[in-house]
């Protein structure tokens, strides 16, 4: 793993510019927040496909919706927390109800905003709009990641809810990694215990899976990119060749990625998962890694839980 | 675009208020109240004004029709079925299992449906992106967008209306069935709306106040704003009279959403035939 950083956001940015020159029913509906959501190439170079309807939400899913009805495909553009729980009633009737075709594309997630305070850290959003039928909830873990999930759900039909980060995140691809939504990467095999992880955290469980492994712990690394569709062969390898699994995820640990697969577990029984993320509180304005920490989420907790689980 | 007179416009309209009457009477369930406040201009748009194709309902070209106040669907149902985008017989499966006559209009399940709505304020944004869409792509279609004056009070329409006054949504036209009332009781007692009217005007509307049961004044009105390319949107302020035709429903609230029985079915059906023998 490198130590290049880039935030995913910025993926999200170079790559929309590329997919609106090759397609000009692409657009971007933004509301304000386009600066910070990395939307300013796009809207120099492609005017003509690009709509910013103010701060206004709710009207922003309407309009996306009413253009998806006319062929096109607009990416709606703002924070995770306005882009699921603002708009999230919009997104039930005119978005996923008919199954338009309209990407919800968030920067600011989990809680990579972290000097912004509890207000703009989102912590609820992959859950809540997971549990809406015809929704896809994807949250890439690196900028390749990211360039290559905004390019697949951009050629896939129908509603997605793409989440990324604020801050800058290790890179863990190169722009030859291959991604298909609802479909985990393995990054790392092992017999001993698994991992599965989503966005901001793959690149924390990769590094506790190095540690493990300098101790002789053996990890089986997911990146679960997206959590609805589950890859559900992936959970199942997983529940056969270790029977342990542990999620990180930097999201609540109540209805993301951890009770996803622990649904598919508690079905199959013989597996005992760990879920490690956000321990349903609220953040506060402090550097990322802190409000990582204060919830856990860390090699070392994930280390000491991998061994515990491994029973070494 | 039909050249239905007004008077074969009025007949049409009355016609479509036996088929609502039938229809909910036979689901018995439904909203007859605003289904009858806002059977006049809905009449006029799918018998005159609007540019559609039953037998290729998703065309295209095609004007749009966004009812926003998805919960009088048995209205455009009715005309649906009259204008021939599915037979009449269907109407009989108003709000039962696996109809495409969903209790809120479902565009997946039913021809003719442009965008499925049934939670209030959401239509008017929808409408917005098609007009956007229409312009992007340089076609003549337009939308029609039908708002409650009760409505009117959920934020995300003031939000859409910002929008289309931004893009000079000229080919926007939003009617508001002001008929007064809204489930709980009189809109002035439940949020007073205040000037609503003036409220679409301050946005940017070009705004005609009319009366909404005088299709002339709706017909006069729509051939006055096909004529207009101004870059404004355009309001149609319908005064309406909630249950307009029942004298039992009219200016009721409880009318609201229930069906009527027997009895009340029977006198419903006698007053609409009474009114298409007195129209000649």
């Amino acid at each position: 793993m490198s130590e290049v950083k880039k935030a995913t956001r910025d993926g999200f940015g170079d790559e929309i510019v590329e997919l609106g020159k090759k397609d000009n029913d692409i657009y971007v509906v933004d509301v304000d927040i386009g600066k910070s959501c990395k939307t300013g190439q796009f809207r120099a170079e492609l005017p003509e496909q690009y709509l910013n309807v103010g701060i206004a939400e709710q009207n922003a899913a309407g309009v996306a919706a009413g253009l998806a009805t006319c062929g096109k495909i607009p990416f709606v553009v703002t924070y995770a927390v306005f882009g699921s729980l603002r708009m999230c009633e919009m997104i039930r009737q005119e978005i996923c109800y008919p199954k338009l075709n309209v990407k919800i594309a968030c920067s600011h997630g989990g809680v990579t905003p972290a000097n912004d305070g509890a207000s703009h850290q989102s912590i609820e959003d992959m859950g809540v709009l997971r549990t809406i039928p015809n929704m896809t909830v994807i949250m890439p873990a690196d900028y390749y990641a990211a360039r290559k999930l905004v390019k697949a759900a951009a050629e896939f039909d129908g509603p997605v809810y793409l989440r990324f980060t604020r801050d800058a995140v290790p890179v863990i691809y190169d722009e030859n990694a291959e991604f298909e939504i609802g479909k985990a990467n393995k990054l790392r095999e092992g017999s001993d215990v698994s991992i599965i992880a989503n966005g901001d955290t793959v690149s924390i469980a990769l590094k506790a899976a190095q540690e493990l492994a300098a101790q002789g712990v053996e990890a089986k690394v997911f990146d679960m990119h997206t959590i609805k569709p589950l890859d559900k062969d992936a959970v199942m390898e997983c529940i056969r060749d270790t029977g342990k699994i542990i999620t990180v995820e930097d999201h609540n640990i109540m209805n993301g990625l951890g009770s996803a697969v622990s649904e598919i577990a508690a079905e199959e029984g013989n597996t005992v998962v760990r879920r490690i993320g956000i321990q349903d509180q609220f953040g506060q304005s402090a550097p990322y890694e802190r409000l990582l920490a204060i919830n856990g989420i860390t090699v070392e907790h994930i280390v000491e839980t991998a061994k515990k689980l491994a029973g070494k | 675009m039909k050249n239905t007179t007004v008077k074969e416009l009025r007949r049409q309209c009355i016609e479509l208020k036996k088929k609502v009457i039938h229809m909910i009477y036979k689901a018995q369930s439904g909203h007859p109240g605003g289904s009858l406040s806002a059977a006049d201009f809905v009449t006029a748009l799918y018998f005159r004004e609007m540019n559609v194709d039953p037998k290729n309902p998703r065309w295209e070209d095609r004007d749009r029709f966004v009812l926003s106040k998805g919960h009088v669907c048995p209205i455009q149902y009715a005309a649906l079925a009259a204008r021939g985008f599915f037979d009449e017989s269907v109407l009989e499966t108003l709000r039962k299992e696996d109809s495409i006559l969903q209790g809120h209009p479902d565009m997946k399940k039913c021809p003719g449906i442009d965008i499925s709505t049934g939670s209030l304020g959401q239509g008017l944004a929808c409408g917005v992106g098609m007009g956007i869409a229409a312009k992007k792509d340089k076609k003549d279609y337009r939308v029609f967008v039908v708002v409650g004056d009760g409505e009117c009070q959920e934020g995300e329409i003031w939000e859409a209306a910002q929008t289309a006054n931004k893009y000079q949504l000229d080919n926007l036209i939003v009617f508001v069935d002001n008929n007064n009332l809204q489930l709980d009781g009189i809109t002035d007692e439940v949020m007073p709306n205040l000037n609503l009217g003036k409220k679409f005007e301050v946005f940017g509307f070009e705004t005609y106040n009319i009366d909404g049961h005088d299709m002339q004044q709706i017909v006069d009105t729509l051939d006055r704003i096909r004529m207009t390319k101004n870059g404004k949107p355009k309001c149609i302020f319908a005064n309406t009279v909630k249950g307009k035709g029942i004298s039992y429903m009219e200016n009721e609230c409880g009318w609201h959403g229930v069906a009527p029985n027997d009895e009340q079915y029977a006198q419903a059906m006698k007053e609409l035939d009474e009114q298409l023998a007195s129209c000649g």
